[in-house]
C-alpha cells in the first residue's frame, strides 16, 4: 500500500509505545500515534489525559483534552490536579508522549512564544502540561513535522525541558525521568548521542535522502553511524490509522484536534 | 447556604471590578453564561485565573473586562490561536493585558492549595524550563527532611469563582459528574462561589463518592441550561465543535469581534435569550 510522509510518522511514532506501558498523552499527533498503538501491537497501552480519564480508550480521536468520549471509555475519571500530583508527579507515567512547536538539538521544546517574551512575535498558547510531563514521564518521546523552523538551534523559549545544555545537565537538574529518547518526524527518526545527548538521526523513513533531512533541520544534524531505514507502514497499521481517521470525521466533521 | 437566584442577581451582588475572579472547567463544563453576564454588566479590571483560557476569557478579554490573566494554556481546542488573548498580549487592544504564565501542575497544585487554605503550593516542576525567568512568582523551596529543591508557587484564592454542573437540589447541593478538571478545588479555593446549573432536581440521587458541592460551601446556584455552550455538560449536551471553528474567523479581527459581541452578548438580556438569537442566526 502506499502511504504519505504523516502517516509514516504516526506509525513509527506508535511503535515505540510498548504494550502495557502506561502513557501521558497530549492531545493532537501525540494522541493520534497512542491511540494507533492501542488499536494495532498494544491493546493493553494505559492512556492517561490531563484533563483526569485514566485507561481512555476513545473509538474516535478526541478533538479536545476534556472530549466526553474519553471521560465515558475510561476505567476512572480523576480530578486533574490527582492526574498532575499521583499519577505523574507520583512516578507512575511510563511514558510521555508530547507534541512541539519548535525543538532543539537536546530535545528541548518550545511551545510559549516565538521571538522576545516581552514583546513575541508570535505568542504560542503555552506549557500546559508539558513541563512537568517532560519532568516527571520515566521517558518522553516527541512526535512533530520536520523543518527549518520547528527544528532550531536556538530556542528562543525552553517551555519544556529535554537534555538542557547536552551532557549530563538533565541530571544536574535533578529531573526523576530520563527525558526524551526519540524525536519521531515526518521524514526520520532521532535518538540522543550517548554522552553528549544531542539528537541525532538514527533512522530514515523509507525513500527519505540525508539532504533532505539536512535542508529541514535548522541545526547542524548528524547521522549516526549505524543508520537504519524505518521499515514501511505494514497494511494492518494503515488500516487501522485510515478507520480511525476516517471515524473521527465522520464524528467530529475535522480531523484529530491538535492542542 | 447558597441563594438560589438568577445569574444576572448573582453577578451583580457576587462580583466586584477589581476583584480576581475563576470561571473554571477543563474543556467540559466550561462557565460561558457567565462570561457573557460580566460583559453586559461591563465588569472591569478583573485579574482572570484559568488554566485554559478558552473561548470564555478570548471573549473577557476582547470586551475589555480583564487587567491580568493568569494561565496555564491559551488555544483554541482543536482549532488554534484564541486571538483576542494574542491581541492584547501582542498589541494591548483593547487594553495592556498583565499576563502571568504557568504549567497545569502547577496551577492545578496552586488550586488545591488554595482550598486547603494554605499560603503556597510546593511541586516538583520547572527545573531547566525558562518559565520561572518570565514569572517572578515562581520560586523554590527546599524540603526540610531530603534537601531536595522544589517549585514553590503561590496558591490561587479567587474572590469568585464560577463553574457550571449537571445539576442541584432545591437546597442548593451540586453534583458534577464527569471530566471534573479543578473545579471542586477552585470552587474551595474563593471567598464566593457560583454555579450555574443545567437541571434543579427535589433529590440528586448523588452516588456514593460522589463529586457533591454542598450548600453552605456556596454563595449561589443560577438555573441556565446550557450554560456551558459551546463546552458541554455530560449527559446534557454534546461540544460543539462547530462553534470552536465558528469563532475562529468572528475573533480574529477587532471588528468582527465587537460586532458579534454587540449584537449577540450585550444585545441579548440573558443567556437563554442568546441562544436562541444564535439558533435564530444558525437556522438561516
Amino acid at each position: 500500500m502506499t502511504y504519505s510522509t504523516n502517516e509514516m510518522m504516526t506509525v513509527a511514532a506508535a511503535r515505540r509505545l510498548g504494550n502495557g506501558s502506561v502513557c501521558f498523552v497530549g492531545i493532537g499527533l501525540p494522541s493520534k500515534a497512542a491511540n494507533l498503538a492501542r488499536l494495532t501491537h498494544a491493546p493493553e497501552v494505559v492512556l492517561i489525559y490531563e484533563s483526569g480519564p485514566i485507561g481512555a480508550k476513545p473509538s474516535v480521536l478526541p478533538l479536545s483534552i476534556g472530549d466526553g468520549e474519553l471521560a465515558e471509555t475510561a476505567d476512572t475519571v480523576v480530578p486533574t490536579g490527582e492526574i498532575f500530583r499521583y499519577w505523574l508527579q507520583g512516578g507512575r507515567i511510563d511514558v510521555g508522549f508530547l507534541g512541539a512547536a519548535q525543538v532543539d538539538k537536546y530535545g528541548n521544546i518550545n511551545t510559549t512564544v516565538i521571538g522576545d517574551y516581552h514583546k513575541p512575535k508570535v505568542r504560542l498558547p503555552g506549557a500546559g502540561g508539558a513541563p512537568e510531563i517532560a519532568g516527571s514521564a520515566k521517558k518522553v518521546l516527541i512526535i512533530l513535522k520536520q523543518s527549518h523552523r520547528t527544528f532550531v538551534d536556538k530556542l528562543a523559549f525552553i517551555t519544556s525541558v529535554g537534555h538542557g545544555e547536552g551532557g549530563d545537565h538533565r541530571k544536574r537538574l535533578g529531573l526523576p525521568g530520563a527525558g526524551p529518547v526519540a524525536i519521531i518526524t515526518d521524514l526520520c527518526i532521532m535518538e540522543p548521542e550517548a554522552g553528549t545527548h544531542e539528537f541525532v538521526v538514527t533512522a530514515l523513513h523509507p525513500g527519505v535522502t540525508r539532504e533532505q533531512v539536512i535542508e529541514n533541520t535548522g541545526w547542524q544534524i548528524r547521522f549516526a553511524d549505524q543508520l537504519a531505514v524505518t521499515e514501511a507502514p505494514t497494511e494492518t497499521e494503515l488500516v487501522a490509522l485510515r478507520d480511525l481517521e476516517a471515524r473521527t470525521a465522520a464524528a467530529h466533521g475535522q480531523l484529530g484536534g491538535e492542542e | 447556604m447558597a441563594e438560589i437566584i438568577t445569574l444576572r442577581e448573582a453577578v451583580q451582588r457576587f462580583v466586584n471590578d477589581g476583584d480576581t475572579v475563576a470561571l473554571e472547567g477543563f474543556t467540559h463544563l466550561i462557565p460561558t453564561a457567565a462570561s457573557h453576564e460580566l460583559i453586559r454588566q461591563g465588569k472591569k479590571d478583573l485579574t482572570l485565573v484559568r488554566m485554559t483560557p478558552d473561548l470564555v476569557y478570548d471573549l473577557l478579554i476582547g470586551a475589555g473586562c480583564a487587567k491580568k490573566l493568569i494561565f496555564s494554556w491559551g488555544g483554541n481546542p482543536g482549532v488554534g490561536s484564541l486571538h483576542r488573548l494574542r491581541d492584547a498580549v501582542e498589541k494591548g487592544w483593547p487594553q495592556l493585558l498583565e499576563i502571568e504564565e504557568h504549567s497545569h501542575a502547577d496551577l492545578a497544585n496552586a488550586y488545591v492549595a488554595g482550598a486547603s487554605g494554605l499560603p503556597f503550593a510546593v511541586l516538583r516542576a520547572y527545573a531547566g524550563s525558562d518559565l520561572p525567568k518570565v514569572n517572578p512568582v515562581i520560586k523554590s523551596v527546599t524540603c526540610p527532611f531530603t534537601g531536595e529543591v522544589l517549585a514553590a508557587v503561590p496558591s490561587v484564592r479567587p474572590d469568585v469563582t464560577v463553574i457550571h454542573a449537571q445539576r442541584a437540589d432545591r437546597k442548593g447541593n451540586v453534583l458534577i459528574q464527569g471530566i471534573l478538571g479543578v473545579q471542586k478545588e477552585a470552587a474551595l479555593a474563593a471567598k464566593r462561589a457560583i454555579v450555574t446549573v443545567e437541571e434543579i432536581v427535589d433529590d440528586l440521587n448523588a452516588p456514593m463518592n460522589a463529586c457533591v458541592l454542598p450548600t453552605w460551601a456556596l454563595a449561589a446556584v443560577c438555573l441556565v441550561p446550557g450554560g456551558a455552550h459551546p463546552s458541554y455538560a455530560h449527559g446534557y449536551s454534546e461540544r460543539d465543535n462547530r462553534f470552536y471553528q465558528d469563532w475562529d474567523p468572528i475573533a480574529r479581527s477587532r471588528e468582527s469581534f465587537t460586532a458579534w459581541i454587540d449584537a449577540f452578548i450585550r444585545g441579548t438580556a440573558d443567556f437563554s435569550e442568546y441562544k436562541a438569537k444564535l439558533a435564530a442566526q444558525e437556522a438561516k
